[in-house]
């Protein structure tokens, strides 16, 4: 299964607020980030959480996100930032 | 022993307290019925039970501490590691389970710390079973919110012009910090530097021994 995004590019995750069992937190839906590597296709967690086996797998990427863009408010340095491994299905061209 | 008790005890002593004195929770309760139903219909063993805790018993942050000695003296060791992690700790004879271990390192200009926000994802097969405070609602919600508080509450002050990257472990990857060496440790051994390397500074929420601990 091919990667859709490389390492570098801007991504956009998207704000959805699904029920189930999801492995994109809360906090980064919505934001804007770049990838940071391109990791391998995993079974599903959303699927598997059901007992049902997870395919087709879903690539999965760590995505890096500045801290200050994250949270409007937040007390740190300019280039303070936070990685979260986010599935392909997750994610937008930004 | 005392005349007296050469007898049969005419007395009873008070019980000494026991974990099971309080009444199982709901959860224990359905923990033992889904353990006993698993193995009476022999899906594992109480055997295959026991040997998966002698597994997690074994592993701790002596492997981890290890795996950093060895980067910190070998250069190429390093690269391999900061290139694979789960393949260089294999190098080693400390096997990764189904995650794949990702190793961050710290750097003059940055400093990693990991957490998992979602529940307590910890990279078990290098540092073994998670402190308490790793899987509390408090250390989950601020350190991806305010690193910077919660690492001085474990002393660590960074200097001015360190970033901060702070690493979710949201799904199939663990992550691992590669600490500094600490300054002034150039003639030790890797064995003696081994012994620098503490759990916390793994997890990067402090920074390695800067000597070794001597006996009081």
């Amino acid at each position: 299964m091919n990667a859709r995004f490389n390492a570098g590019e801007k991504v956009h995750v998207r704000w959805a607020d699904p029920p189930g069992h999801l492995r994109t937190p809360y906090y980064i839906r919505g934001k804007n980030g770049v990838i940071e590597r391109v990791l391998d296709a995993f079974a599903n967690p959303e699927e598997l959480a059901f007992g049902r086996d997870g395919l087709p797998k879903q690539r999965l990427y760590r995505v890096r996100f500045r801290q200050a863009e994250v949270w409007p408010d937040y007390q740190g340095q300019p280039g303070d930032t936070v990685d979260v491994e986010i599935y392909e299905h997750w994610l937008e061209r930004a | 022993m005392h005349a007296d008790h050469d007898h049969v005890h005419p007395h009873r002593h008070p019980p000494q307290p026991d974990v099971e004195d309080t009444p199982s929770t709901y959860y224990q309760r359905l923990e033992e019925a889904v353990r006993e139903l698993l193995i009476a219909k022999g899906i594992f063993t109480g055997e295959d039970i026991r040997r998966t805790l002698e597994i997690y018993d074994s592993q701790s942050p002596v492997l981890g501490g290890k795996v950093v000695a060895r980067a910190w003296v070998d250069p190429a060791y390093k690269a391999r590691l900061l290139a694979d992690g789960s393949k260089a700790v294999e190098e080693l004879g400390i096997p990764m389970d189904t995650t794949k271990l990702v190793v961050v390192e710290n750097t003059p200009a940055v400093h990693n710390v990991i957490v998992c926000t979602l529940c307590s994802c910890y990279p078990r097969p290098v540092l073994g079973l998670p402190p308490d405070w790793y899987k509390s609602r408090n250390y989950r919600s601020r350190t991806v919110r305010e690193p910077r508080a919660v690492l001085a509450e474990f002393g660590t002050q960074l200097p001015d012009g360190v970033d901060v990257r702070v690493h979710d472990s949201t799904a199939d990857m663990r992550y691992l910090v590669l600490p500094m060496r600490p300054a002034g440790t150039e003639g030790m051994e890797e064995a003696a530097l081994a012994e620098l390397v503490t759990r916390d500074s793994m997890i990067g929420v402090s920074l390695p021994r800067a000597a070794p601990v001597t006996a009081p």
